[in-house]
C-alpha cells in the first residue's frame, strides 16, 4: 500500500526527516510515535503534499504510484486522507455543502457517476450518526466555533464519508478529553478494514487504548528507530523515548 | 487645463447646443446645467474625490448621443426568459415597452420618466459633472411612484439594456423613485450590456422617501467590459424612514459610483451593502455618503471586494454626524480580497461625528485567500480553481445572503461563478 524509502525532508530549510524507510500493508493500522521534534508531523505533511516541506531524497510510493509527483487534490482522490492536527474553520462554506464537493470530486476520479443532493444527505447522515455528530453541526459552516472534539469527530467524518484507502491521523488525540476520545476512537474502529491502512501518528500511548495497533514504529531524530507490535507502546508508556 | 480636457468638454457642449430643441421640458434648467458642466469639466486627479480613479480614458473617447435606434431583437433572449410580472425596460436609455409588462397594482406607477418631463426635477444644479450632464441630457429612465400605505411585496425589476452597435454612444438614463408615507417597495436595477460595446452609461437615481417609508433597492452593474458607467444615486429619507441598498459590482471597464444618504428625519435607518468583482484592466469606484441629520438614526455598511489581475478598486466611505444627530449608531466596514499581486484596492472609510452621544465605528481590511484553507479543501480531493471558488463565493455570501430578491440573488451567484474560473 505504501512504501516510503530513505526519505529526506525539510520543513522551511530545517532538515527534519533523515532517511525515513517505512512499509504499510493494506489492513493494517501502524501507529508513528515519538518524542516532540522527531519528524511525526513532518511525515504526515510530506505524505498529504502541504506547501513548504521539500523532500530532498528517496521515495514515497502509494499503490505502486510515485505519491510525491502528484498534487494535494490528486493524492485524495486516490485515496489518501489526513485527520489534521489542527482542523481550519472555513466561514461562509457549510460543512455539507464541502463534502459534498469533496465527494463527488472523489467519485468523479474513480469513474462513479456524482451524488445528487439528495442521496448525499442520505449518506452524511447516516454517516454523522457513526461518529456520533450531531446533525445541527452538517448545516454549519465548516469547523466554524466547533468545540476541539467537535473539529476531531468532523475530520472522521469526513473520513467515512470519503472512505480512504490510507488514512494518516495527525494527533488526532491532541486537545480530547477522554469521553470525546472514546467517541472518535470508535468512530476511527469502525473504518478499519482489510482494503484500508492507518497511519495513527501519536505522542502518547492512551490513544493505542483505544485504536489497538497491528505495529508500532518509533520516530526519533528523523528516522524510525525502533519497530515492533502492540506491546512496543506499553514499554514505551513505562520507559520512555529516552533509553 | 490641458487639451485633452477642452476637447471632450466641448464635444458634449456641442452636441446640447445641436440637440437641446429636442430635449423635453425645462429648457432654462438644462442649459444651467450645461453650463455647469463647462464650467467644472470633467474630473481630475487633482480634486480629493477623483485622486485615485482617472478618467482620461472616458474622456479621450467622443461618444455620441445613442441614436435610440438599437434593433431591440439582440435583447429577445435575455428579456424573453426573465421577464417579469413587474418589469420596465430602456434599451440604450430609451424606453421598450415590448421589454416591459407592468401590471400594476393599485397605488403603484411606474412608467417611462420620458412621458413625464413637463415639470423640472426638484433641487440645486448638481456640482457633480456627471450628474449636471445628466440634468442637461436626460430624457428618459424610469418613473416609480408609490401612494401613501402601498406595500408591494413583489419586486420591481428595472433594466437599462446598452446595444452592441458601431460607433461609441453615450446614454443619460434618470431613474426616479419616491415612497409615500409608510409605503414600502423593492427594486432591482439592472445595467446590462454586451461583451464589446463601448458605451457611456451616465446615470442618476434620485430616491424620496416620506416618513416611515421602506425600500429595498439593488443595483446589478454587469456592463460590458469595454463601457463606462457612472452613476450618482441620491437618496433623502424623512423620520423612521429605511433604505436598503446593495451595489452590486461585476462590469465595466470603468465604473464609479456615489451615493449620497440624507437620513433626514429622526429614527432613520440606511443599510448599505456592496460588492464589486473586478478582474483584468478594470476599475471600479464606489464613494458613498451617509449624512445624519437627525438623532436617534441608524446605518449599517457593509463593502466586500474581490479583485484579480491588474484590477484596482476604490471604497471611499465617509458617515457624517451632525451636532442635532445624537443617539446616532453608525457601523462601516469595507473588506477585500486580492486574488493577484497586482491587483490594488484604495480604501479610505472616514467619521466625521459633531454629536457627543453616539456609537460609531468603522473598519477596513485587505487579505488574499488562506494558504491553509487552500490546502484543507484540497486535501479533501477539491481541486485548486474550485477551492478557490468556494472561498470566494464564502466571501462574497456575506453581501448576496442579504439580497432579498430571490431571482436576483441566484444571478448573481452565476455572474460570480463565472468570474472566479479565470483565476
Amino acid at each position: 500500500m505504501l512504501e516510503i524509502k530513505n526519505l529526506h525532508a525539510t520543513a522551511g530549510d530545517k532538515p527534519v526527516l533523515k532517511g525515513l524507510t517505512l512499509t504499510v500493508k493494506a489492513g493494517e493500522v501502524s501507529a508513528i510515535m515519538g518524542p516532540n521534534g522527531s519528524g511525526k508531523s513532518t511525515l504526515a505533511h510530506v505524505l498529504s503534499g502541504r506547501d513548504g516541506f521539500k523532500v530532498t531524497q528517496g521515495s514515497v510510493h502509494y499503490k505502486g504510484k510515485d505519491l510525491l509527483a502528484m498534487s494535494p487534490e490528486e493524492r485524495a482522490r486516490e485515496g489518501v486522507f489526513l485527520a489534521f492536527q489542527y482542523p481550519v474553520e472555513i466561514p461562509g462554506v457549510g460543512n455539507t455543502y464541502f463534502l459534498k464537493n469533496a465527494l463527488n470530486a472523489v467519485r468523479k476520479h474513480r469513474g462513479q457517476p456524482e451524488l445528487d443532493a439528495h442521496e448525499f444527505l442520505k449518506l452524511i447522515k447516516e454517516k454523522a450518526k457513526l461518529v456520533q455528530i450531531a446533525e445541527t453541526l452538517l448545516n454549519r459552516p465548516v469547523n466554524e466555533g466547533f468545540s476541539g472534539g467537535e473539529k476531531k469527530r468532523n475530520e472522521i467524518l469526513q473520513m467515512a464519508v470519503l472512505e480512504p484507502t490510507l488514512a494518516i491521523l495527525d494527533e488526532t488525540d491532541s486537545g480530547l478529553d477522554i469521553d470525546a476520545l472514546r467517541t472518535v476512537s470508535e468512530g476511527v474502529n469502525s473504518l478499519r478494514s482489510k482494503d484500508r491502512a492507518m497511519l495513527v501518528i501519536t505522542h502518547y500511548q492512551r490513544l493505542l487504548n483505544y485504536i489497538v495497533p497491528d505495529r508500532v514504529h518509533v520516530l526519533k531524530e528523523g528516522v524510525i528507530e525502533r519497530s515492533g507490535g502492540k506491546e512496543l507502546a506499553l514499554e514505551l508508556e513505562k520507559t520512555g523515548y529516552s533509553r | 487645463m490641458d487639451t485633452t480636457e477642452t476637447d471632450a468638454r466641448d464635444l458634449y457642449v456641442a452636441d446640447f447646443e445641436r440637440t437641446a430643441k429636442s430635449l423635453p421640458g425645462f429648457p432654462e434648467l438644462r442649459k444651467r446645467a450645461i453650463e455647469r458642466f463647462a464650467s467644472l469639466g470633467f474630473p481630475t486627479g487633482r480634486e480629493e474625490a477623483w485622486r485615485f480613479t482617472d478618467t482620461t480614458p472616458l474622456a479621450e473617447i467622443a461618444f455620441k448621443p445613442a441614436a435610440g435606434t438599437a434593433n431591440p431583437n439582440q435583447f429577445a433572449g435575455l428579456a424573453n426568459g426573465a421577464l417579469k410580472a413587474l418589469q420596465i425596460t430602456f434599451v440604450d436609455g430609451r424606453f421598450a415597452p415590448a421589454f416591459s409588462s407592468l401590471e400594476l397594482p393599485k397605488g403603484v406607477s411606474v412608467g417611462s420618466l420620458g412621458e413625464d418631463l413637463k415639470t423640472a426635477p426638484k433641487g440645486e444644479i448638481p456640482d457633480n459633472p456627471f450628474a449636471a450632464l445628466n440634468l442637461a441630457f436626460h430624457r428618459d429612465g424610469a418613473a416609480i411612484r408609490l401612494a401613501d400605505g402601498v406595500q408591494l411585496d413583489r419586486p420591481i425589476h428595472v433594466l437599462y439594456l446598452s446595444s452592441l452597435h458601431g460607433d461609441p454612444y453615450v446614454m443619460h438614463p434618470r431613474t426616479t423613485i419616491s415612497l409615500g408615507e409608510g409605503a414600502r417597495a423593492t427594486v432591482v436595477k439592472s445595467f446590462l450590456g454586451p461583451s464589446g460595446g463601448t458605451y457611456f452609461m451616465n446615470t442618476v437615481t434620485r430616491v424620496d422617501l416620506a416618513s416611515g417609508a421602506s425600500l429595498d433597492l439593488t443595483k446589478v452593474q454587469r456592463e460590458s467590459p469595454q463601457a463606462f458607467h457612472i452613476e450618482s444615486l441620491d437618496v433623502s429619507t424623512a423620520g423612521n424612514a429605511a433604505f436598503t441598498h446593495h451595489s452590486i459590482s461585476l462590469g465595466a471597464r470603468l465604473a464609479r459610483n456615489d451615493l449620497n444618504v440624507r437620513l433626514e428625519g429622526e429614527g432613520a435607518e440606511c443599510s448599505l451593502f456592496g460588492l464589486y468583482e473586478v478582474a483584468g484592466q478594470q476599475h471600479v469606484d464606489h464613494h458613498t455618503s451617509i449624512d445624519h441629520v437627525k438623532p436617534h438614526g441608524t446605518s449599517r455598511e457593509l463593502y466586500k471586494g474581490v479583485l484579480d489581475g491588474r484590477a484596482r478598486a476604490v471604497f471611499d466611505g465617509r458617515i457624517v454626524v451632525r451636532p442635532d444627530a445624537q443617539k446616532t449608531n453608525a457601523v462601516q466596514t469595507n473588506k477585500n480580497l486580492l486574488l493577484s499581486k497586482e491587483a490594488l484596492v484604495h480604501t479610505k472609510p472616514q467619521l466625521e461625528i459633531f454629536a457627543n452621544d453616539v456609537k460609531c465605528k468603522h473598519g477596513a481590511t485587505i487579505g488574499q485567500l488562506d494558504a491553509d484553507v487552500l490546502f484543507y479543501l484540497r486535501s479533501r480531493g477539491i481541486g485548486l480553481v474550485e477551492a478557490r471558488r468556494l472561498l470566494i463565493h464564502a466571501f462574497a455570501s456575506e453581501i448576496i445572503d442579504t439580497v432579498k430578491a430571490d431571482a436576483v440573488r441566484s444571478q448573481i451567484g452565476g455572474c460570480m461563478a463565472l468570474f472566479a474560473g479565470g483565476a
